[in-house]
């Protein structure tokens, strides 16, 4: 073993030397220089420009900076649920108003519904006030719920638990769906109604009027080699300005961490927590094929003080498919589990294994998803802007739904917006439109009375007997008093300090994947068609490229080259054969932003890499 | 002064895991991600060159598939095109749609457009036939100039450096030209957004193959096994008149 302590004194002396240094800026081909004093060079990892800035650095003198810019009424940042919902409802409005509006989306996946994933159990409620007549209109909900079953596993045996009306995760009524292809329908109504989409092109930075409002985003640049140098082809992005900016990035969006400091809109609220979500879609035997089934387990492989559970979807789209995924809270304590592998572990069980026995996989998938609900819920306006959908974070934990909820807070936020965007005169204090009507509307509708119900469930789950605390609180104060207890239960705290020491935990042993049912985590990411252009800068930028090696390596063995669903980070030998390093495979990124939540140190940002890369998912 | 047609196809994008079809008849496509043909996008890019070095006046990009063809030529457009040719071409014809067909559409464009070059690449990645471009040239009975590392025009003869097995060789040909390109002709420039706001408004003009007097029909004849080659000679000396093989 390496030895832990004495390289942690070592790198505080070099992060030490650091802060002094940082006011001079070395140009990034000397970076390594700086670990002056340290016994081992930490090679350069990150040389993206957000931690490399372009103007002290030499490579970049005389490149044309500027950028071109386009004024929109409405931006829209990212084509999910949320933000379609909004882009819809915007153009619903102006046409019936006869008002010119326009509207641009923009989404960093290659088509709208690539970058979606989601179980995916759809409340119609949302929807159907969006479109009352989505049948007709051809929505690909094929696949009403008939039949809903819960269990407790265990290691062979399995525990049933009587779906009982009138709990959380009841779904009589609700219809199965492929997130992405519901997605993919609601981009082509948006089309119609004259929003303008643009799939392929990420917001990679957020504009400021003078008066601190937000002005709209600016796309990403082009062309960066993987060193940090301007290529040939090097492009700026391109600015969108708007009155109003909506930010539906989804799940921990990166941008909306920017919002979150620059206005401070989390100073009333507890820190979000999360989960992770690990999805994939099979063909089965058609004698096994039950459409419209819905199963979730709880129990193995977690142990009862882990956050977790299973969904195993029966879908009826022609062919005999099921999706199915696991789901583990990040406030998990043990950094030597990884999520993929109780994934695959899971599928061994019994009760599982005999419906996906001779059926094959077709598709993978990850992403973070929110778990704390009311308590964690930011303020969602501010200068300029608003935040929808999963990036405040709406969803309904014990349901596990979110996406009626995000679609419903998209569509108050249009409705909220339109007036504003569309007065005469505009009389606003500020240049960027403030609509403080949309966080009115939101604490007045079914989407907060739904969150407010629920609130204690999830952070029941704090006590000594877990997982089994959690159930008898639900079963007790949800079922009888649907969450009118006056108090309200707190969560952990951030998910990124609840990882035990390593020396404190026991490894797990994870079985060998068996190719059949479990499978290796490199065949995995092949099937989630994931790519991004090689020669970039790698979008996983570190704050400080030492710290991976002298702080999550040394007192948490590396957990991110185990959490993360798409093996990103491996710590590999140094060639000099002293010492390791940590290596990032970006171009394996899915996009699931758990490695930003989980880095116990906090030192790893995810950024938006050149639009149109990460995972092609369809129809997840 | 001079017109250049560049074809571009759409096909599932390279990092996706192809998945074949039920039935067996061919391979998932509903929602798959697709992008332009590398190289295609290549062909694209050396056009917008000579385009701004101004050796030709105008570029058009020419794509023959269903609907979903036009973003492809939207690209294409976006990186410096003039404006676009959508040869609508869907269901089982589209399935059956093959190089031979393909360069029929094309020769019957060049000529109907009067283009002095036809810029293609050398093979699409879904089917790596590299014949599109070779079979094009010989129905128009023009030069062919394929797996183009390097293309010089000077006056109305083009200079091309072929990347071949034993190395590279060095021709010039005359225009009107076939060329095809390959991987190390250029590094193709990205469509920013601006520029796919601007392409919006460029026009794409839609044509069935039947508009070009072409017949789509693909006559591939299925095979036929004989157990013995003795069998093979017996049924070729009766079928063949003159010494030639009828079937």
């Amino acid at each position: 073993m390496f030895p832990a302590g004495r390289y942690s004194i070592k790198a505080q002396r070099c992060m030490r030397v650091l802060r002094t240094v940082q006011a001079e800026h070395a140009l990034p081909q000397l970076y390594a220089c700086r670990q002056n004093g340290s016994s081992a060079v930490t090679p350069r990892i990150t040389s993206h420009y957000t931690i490399c800035p372009r103007d002290k650095d030499s490579r970049w003198e005389g490149v044309e900076m500027e950028r071109f810019a386009d004024e929109a009424d409405v931006v829209i940042v990212g084509g999910g649920p949320a933000g379609l919902s909004a882009a819809i409802r915007l153009k619903q409005l102006a046409n019936e108003q006869e008002k010119e509006l326009r509207v641009c989306l923009v989404e960093k996946a290659s088509q709208i519904g690539a970058h979606t994933l989601s179980g995916a159990c759809l409340e119609p409620s949302a929807l159907s006030e969006l479109f009352p007549d989505w049948k007709e209109r051809g929505a690909p909900m094929n696949t009403p719920v008939t039949e809903d079953v819960f269990s407790i596993l265990t290691k062979k045996h399995r525990i049933p638990v009587p779906m009982l009306p009138g709990l959380p995760m009841n779904n009589h009524g609700n219809y199965i769906v492929r997130l992405g292809h519901f997605v993919r329908w609601l981009g082509e109504q948006a089309e119609e109604l004259g929003v303008e989409i643009y799939p392929g092109y990420a917001a990679a930075e957020v504009l400021f009027h003078e008066d601190g409002s937000v002005k709209g985003i600016a796309t990403n640049d082009v062309g960066i080699a993987k060193d940090g140098s301007p290529k040939d082809v090097f492009e700026r992005g391109m600015e969108l300005h708007a009155k109003v900016t909506l930010f539906g990035e989804g799940c921990h969006g990166h941008l909306a961490k920017q919002l979150y400091k620059q206005f401070n809109l989390r100073e009333n609220c507890e820190p979000q927590t999360y989960a992770i979500g690990l999805k994939e879609l099979w063909v089965i035997d058609e004698n096994k094929w039950r459409a419209g089934r819905i199963e979730h387990s709880v129990g193995w492989p977690l142990n009862r003080n882990t956050y977790g559970g299973s969904f195993l979807y029966h879908l009826n789209e022609g062919e005999p498919l099921v999706a199915l995924g696991f789901v583990i809270g990040l406030d998990y304590t043990n950094p030597y589990l990884s999520p993929f592998r109780e994934f695959q572990q899971w599928k061994h069980h019994p009760f599982i294994s005999k419906t996906l026995e001779g059926g094959t996989r077709i598709a993978y998938g990850a992403r973070a998803l929110n778990e704390g609900g009311y308590q964690s819920l930011p303020k969602v306006t501010f200068p300029g802007g608003v935040l929808i959908g999963c990036s405040p974070g709406f969803m309904n934990v014990p349901k596990i739904k979110g996406t009626h909820t995000a679609m419903k807070s998209g569509m108050l936020a249009a409705e909220a917006i339109f007036p504003k965007v569309t007065a005469e005169d505009l009389a606003s204090e500020t240049i960027g439109l403030h609509v403080p009507e949309y966080e009115e509307s939101l604490k007045k509708s079914w989407i907060w009375k739904e969150l407010y119900a629920v609130r204690n469930i999830r952070p029941s789950f704090h006590n000594y007997f877990g997982l089994y605390g959690g159930m008898l609180y639900t079963g007790v104060f949800y079922w009888m008093c649907r969450g009118k207890e006056p108090w309200t239960l707190k969560h952990a705290g951030l998910d990124s300090d609840q990882l035990k020491p390593a020396k404190e935990c026991t490894p797990i042993e994870y079985p060998k994947p068996d190719g059949k049912l479990s499978f290796d985590l490199l065949s995995s990411v092949a099937l989630s068609g994931t790519n991004h252009e090689g020669d970039q800068p790698p979008h996983l930028t570190l704050k400080d490229d030492s710290v991976p090696v002298a702080h999550n390596l040394a007192i948490y063995d590396g957990p991110e080259q185990r959490f993360c669903p798409a093996g990103v980070y491996e710590y590999v030998p140094l060639e000099t054969g002293e010492g390791m390093r940590l290596q990032i495979n970006a171009q394996n990124c899915v996009h699931c932003k758990t490695c930003d939540i989980k880095d116990p140190s906090q030192n790893i940002n995810w950024v938006v890499p050149e639009g149109s890369g990460g995972p092609a998912y369809n129809g997840m | 002064m001079s017109r250049v047609l560049v074809g571009v196809k759409r096909v599932i994008d390279y990092a996706v895991k192809i998945r074949v079809k039920p039935d067996n008849s061919g391979v998932v496509t509903d929602g798959v991600k697709h992008s332009m043909n590398p190289f295609c996008e290549i062909a694209v890019e050396e056009a917008v060159r000579l385009k701004e070095k101004k050796f030709i006046s105008e570029v058009v990009a020419v794509s023959c598939g269903p609907a979903q063809a036009t973003e492809t030529i939207r690209t294409a457009l976006a990186m410096g095109c003039d404006r676009g040719i959508h040869v609508e071409v869907s269901g089982k014809d589209y399935e059956s749609l093959g190089p031979l067909q393909v360069s029929k559409i094309f020769a019957a464009l060049a000529k109907k457009e009067e283009a002095s070059l036809v810029i293609l690449g050398k093979q699409a990645i879904d089917d790596d036939c590299n014949q599109t471009g070779q079979m094009t040239a010989a129905l128009l009975d023009w030069p062919q100039g394929t797996f183009a590392s390097e293309v010089e025009i000077t006056g109305d003869k083009v200079k091309v450096v072929r990347e071949i097995d034993g190395g590279l060789e060095t021709i010039k040909i005359n225009m009107p030209a076939v060329l095809t390109a390959d991987l190390r002709l250029n590094t193709p420039r990205y469509a920013t957004l601006p520029n796919i706001m601007k392409a919006k408004k460029k026009k794409i003009a839609n044509v069935k193959p039947a508009d070009l007097g072409v017949d789509i029909v693909s006559r591939a004849c299925r095979g036929t096994e004989w157990d013995t080659v003795g069998s093979l000679y017996e049924q070729w000396r009766s079928r063949s008149e003159h010494g030639a093989l009828v079937f």
